[in-house]
């Protein structure tokens, strides 16, 4: 019995290791995200995982960013101040009619640098619906020698799990 | 030791293994096209010059774009992302980057094509130095694959003014 819980034990911290290692290397607090809604279609669709990566490199337009709550979508504009190198951002879903307006915070216009937790440099199709259908493994009635890789969903939604929905 | 569960847990890790080898290859694959994209814009009109609602300079112009981006396609390219953006710099902003139209090339076929239309989104300053501007228009593309890394890049074309007077 205790070595089941050790071993437990060890899975669920390595898996945090490799989470954690991964915001490090990729400098995004979410360095793995997974794609909730339409909005971005055709390009990614609701259960892709996208891989963020961040850079103090001002943004530009045409990168597709994520933002604290997981709205990955296009930089359309960008204003860049002369003196502070602040930069304006507007941002837009590919497959919306409007930009993101809609969804800021009342009365702002523009998203600047530190709101953007990195930029998508590459996906995967369909490996997050997963998550989607929040598949949280809580207990396990198999032996304990599950592989780290099908934790590390549970990890990265497991504040997410209240699971975000609608045309965001 | 050979329980259903284990077995089943065997097969799986060894089959997604095996698959993100598989993309990881055929994303390396791309490394290897060869990219050789034509684009040119012509503003064929500014069709009004005046300030908006917040005092902000906007222009409304049609533009002509063709373009042939058919060597930006490979077997594991999904869509090419292309948009123009107007870049110019004011006394307050070292650099404006706004985006006057985009468009999804979903196929190799639809690669080489030739637009008119005015700009799908607004051409809005922040604030009002627009007059008499010179600007690049920049076409620029996101190369986004069936699985694995994006490639961007851009074409810069210099030489565009804006009038001299609201109109």
């Amino acid at each position: 019995m205790l070595v089941q819980i050790v071993s437990l034990g060890m899975i669920v911290t390595s898996a945090l290791i490799i989470w954690k290692g991964l915001i490090v290397v990729t400098g995004s607090e979410s360095p793995v995200v997974v794609v909730l809604t339409g909005s971005m279609e055709p390009g990614f669709k609701r259960g892709d995982i996208l891989f963020l990566h961040m850079s103090k490199d001002p943004i530009r337009t045409g990168e597709i960013v994520g933002r604290e709550i997981p709205i990955v979508h296009r930089v359309i504009k960008v204003h860049e101040h002369q003196e502070s190198a602040e930069v304006d951002i507007l941002t837009k879903g590919d497959n919306n009619l409007e930009d993101d307006r809609f969804l800021y915070a009342h009365g702002q216009l523009w998203l600047q640098q530190h709101h953007i937790m990195g930029r998508a440099v590459g996906f995967l199709q369909y490996v997050g619906w997963v998550t989607i259908f929040k598949v949280c493994l809580f207990f396990l009635n198999t032996p304990i020698d599950l592989e780290i890789k099908q934790w590390l969903p549970f990890i990265v939604h497991s504040d997410r799990c209240t699971g975000l929905t609608g045309h965001i | 030791m050979h329980s259903f569960g284990h077995r089943a847990n065997g097969v799986a890790t060894f089959a997604v293994t095996i698959l993100a080898a598989m993309c990881f290859a055929a994303s390396f694959s791309d490394h290897f096209n060869s990219l050789s994209p034509v684009a040119s814009v012509k503003i064929l009109n500014t069709n009004w010059f005046q300030k908006e609602s917040h005092g902000n300079d906007e222009v409304s112009m049609t533009l002509n774009i063709s373009a042939d981006l058919s060597s930006l396609f490979s077997w594991n390219t999904k869509q090419v992302f292309v948009f123009i953006a107007a870049e110019y710099e004011t006394p307050q902003n070292a650099l404006n980057q706004v985006s006057l139209w985009d468009g999804i090339i979903p196929s190799k076929e639809h690669a080489k094509f030739l637009i008119h239309t005015t700009n799908k989104y607004r051409f809005i300053d922040q604030g009002s130095n627009l007059k008499g501007k010179d600007f690049n228009l920049t076409m620029h593309w996101h190369i986004m694959p069936k699985t694995g890394k994006m490639f961007a890049d851009k074409i810069v074309m210099t030489g565009y003014r804006l009038p001299e007077q609201y109109r």
